[in-house]
């Protein structure tokens, strides 16, 4: 049996559905993130695993107990907020310690714990500020050393690197992987970051106004979406409409594209996906031929807006050291066929 | 050298802005509190009027008599304990009020902060009518079966308290709502998700947040009734003296303009001496917590 289940979770504001029938299974150890657009449903859906917000119908079932109805206080879960949400007139000790105080730790010992709960997080010379003396990410990281310091079943992650700059964001999500593998606690982690969830999940739960739109691995995501929401709202993808012309062939405008289109009969309508990156681009003069409108450098490689007769394209090219395409030339495109996915809804 | 001819120039201006609210003051508080100040070191004789000598006769008479150190501490004793009732009826009222939804929320601050509508001589005659010997109080007692007189809260302490936290409960509501809105409720969601009851949470992690709202509105309520007139005159009249009351009577029934400054000026320096250092009490406790 898993560690964390949910059985049809269900959380309704009026007529509004925030969180529809939602079942999942959490394994002990796993690093799931429930990932979406604002308005998806995840943070209600994180707030129910709190205990802060009650599920309209469901159950939370943790370790084997049904939780639903126990009050946030008798759950035990390490959470992190968005704005960090620590005690502005505590110390970063006492603000870590305080979790061990509620559960009868005697003060030595509490004050200890703190404190290697802080040299964890690498912040144990600043045990003695206040966070208002702090830097986002050190009180980011006072956050987490005070969820993880009552050894919590499972780990709540609001949004906990959306306030930090964009560097330190990145190092922060290496760090917090590692720390989480090696503590091994049970994590969910809610983002609307693609990249960030991408980065550091076991799973990626996909959410789409209330509703799970696809659960993978990180990769398998990535490499074949079961859908052109997923497709699209996880990195960055070319949707191109087309029709079903014969037995592995889409029709697109006047071009015929191989593909593997096994699920869809002659004559659908269909729409493809493919990854900017997944282009080849030549001057050799075989392949699909487009018009290049924008070409921007990015450092490690050069993105490319194109027309053809395909309709506009989105085109990532790594950067191996030569001046890119320039603006107004003429190149062709080539793709191996299974960069291709073919999906049954047209958009 | 331009640079310099610029910065001295820029200089002046943060004079010529604030030059015209200073006058303002100067003329309208400053002079008035400065002649008060004179006055109160002219002696006074009852044939021959105000003398034109220098004296600090007046302070002796008043540090040293009995009947005005009475009504000192009846003033000051009268601001704390008004104090300490308006935050044990404000800050639960404020936290109550934080707590209610939207429309509520409207409905009720209005409610609170509706006596301010009403001019405070108003308040205290309706108080006076309240608490009279054939007033709405000593009735509903009477017919309680509570006493056979009439009772009557006029001209007593209890009276004048009752009024004065009427009128000034609404300051500590605005004062400790104010702090109540720069809480970060999150703060309260970590508290319990940490293992702590409701109410743990209320007075670990709520309560030392509104503190200076609370600090900063015990202020207000105190000075405000520390300095009071229209209540205690109404509610207190001549039997319950306080300072502003007693330098009231100086000024127009004995005529003894000079002790009438006296009072006030010495009222107004234990009011500045106990705020100030009430102040540097605060700023020192929570200057190096909250932002």
């Amino acid at each position: 049996m898993s560690f964390l289940i949910f059985e049809s979770l269900k959380k309704t504001f009026g007529d509004f559905v925030a969180v529809n029938d939602m079942t999942l299974s959490v394994e002990r150890g796993e690093f799931i993130s429930l990932l979406g657009p604002s308005g998806c449903g995840k943070t209600t859906t994180l707030q129910m695993i709190a205990g802060l917000l009650p599920p309209t119908s469901g159950k939370i079932i943790l370790d084997g107990k049904d939780i639903t109805n126990t009050p946030p206080n008798k759950r035990g879960l390490g959470i992190v907020f968005q704005t960090y949400a620590l005690f502005p007139h505590m110390t970063a000790n006492e603000n870590v310690a305080f979790g061990l105080e509620m559960r009868g730790v005697g003060k030595v010992e509490r004050l200890e714990r703190a404190r290697s709960a802080l040299d964890q997080v690498k912040l144990g010379q600043f045990a003695h500020r206040y966070p208002k003396d702090m830097s986002g990410g050190q009180r980011q990281r006072v956050a987490l050393a005070r969820a993880l310091v009552i050894e919590p079943p499972v780990l709540l992650l609001d949004e906990p690197l959306s306030n930090l700059d964009a560097k330190l964001r990145e190092e922060m999500r290496i760090e917090l992987r590692l720390l989480q593998q090696d503590i091994g606690v049970t994590t969910i982690l809610v983002t609307h970051d693609q990249e960030e969830a991408l980065s550091m999940s076991d799973r990626i739960v996909v959410m789409k106004q209330g509703d799970i739109s696809q659960i993978a691995a990180p990769l398998e995501l990535y490499e074949s979406p079961t859908n052109t929401f997923v497709s699209n709202f996880v990195g960055k993808t070319n949707l191109i409409q087309g029709k079903v012309a014969g037995n592995n062939e889409v029709m697109v405008d006047e071009n015929l594209i191989n593909v593997d289109t096994q699920a869809h009969s002659q004559g659908c309508d269909v729409t493809l996906s493919i990854r900017p990156e997944k282009f080849k681009m030549s001057n050799d003069r075989a392949g699909h031929e487009v018009r290049i409108d924008a070409a921007i450098f990015l450092g490690s490689s050069w993105l490319y807006r194109v027309s053809g007769s395909m309709g506009e394209l989105f085109v990532s090219q790594p950067n191996i050291g030569s001046a890119g395409y320039a603006k107004g030339n003429i190149a062709w495109l080539s793709w191996p066929d299974d960069a291709l996915t073919v999906f049954g809804e047209s958009e | 050298m331009i640079n310099l001819a610029k910065s001295t120039e820029r200089d002046k201006t943060p004079y010529l802005l604030t030059g015209p609210g200073v006058v303002f003051f100067a003329t309208l508080l400053g002079a008035p509190m400065l002649m008060t100040l004179l006055l109160s070191l002219h002696s006074y004789d009852f044939t021959s009027g105000i003398q034109s000598d220098w004296t600090l006769a007046n302070y002796i008479d008043v540090l040293g008599d009995s009947y005005f150190h009475k009504i000192f501490a009846r003033t000051f004793g009268l601001a704390l304990l008004v104090t300490i009732i308006c935050v044990l009826i404000g800050v639960p009222e404020a936290y109550v009020l934080s707590r209610l939804s939207k429309k509520w929320r409207s409905i009720f601050l209005l409610v609170v902060l509706g006596p301010l509508l009403i001019s405070v001589v108003v308040r205290t005659l309706g108080w006076a009518l309240f608490f009279g010997g054939n007033g709405i109080l000593s009735m509903t007692a009477q017919a309680l079966g509570f006493g056979d007189a009439p009772v009557s809260l006029m001209f007593t302490f209890t009276g004048m308290t009752i009024a004065l936290v009427h009128v000034l409960v609404p300051f500590m509501v605005i004062s400790v709502w104010a702090s109540l809105q720069k809480i970060d409720p999150q703060s309260e969601y970590a508290g319990l998700s940490l293992g702590a009851s409701n109410f743990t949470v209320l007075r670990r992690i709520t309560l030392p947040q509104i503190m200076p709202g609370i600090l900063s509105g015990s202020i207000i309520v105190f000075a405000l009734t520390a300095s009071a007139f229209a209540t205690p005159a109404i509610i207190g009249g001549r039997r319950m003296k306080v300072v502003a009351t007693a330098a009231y009577d100086e000024y127009l029934s004995t005529l003894n303009w000079p002790l009438g400054a006296t009072l006030a000026i010495l009222l107004l320096l234990a009011n500045i001496i106990i705020i100030v250092s009430y102040n540097k009490l605060i700023e020192r406790r929570f200057a190096k917590i909250f932002e």
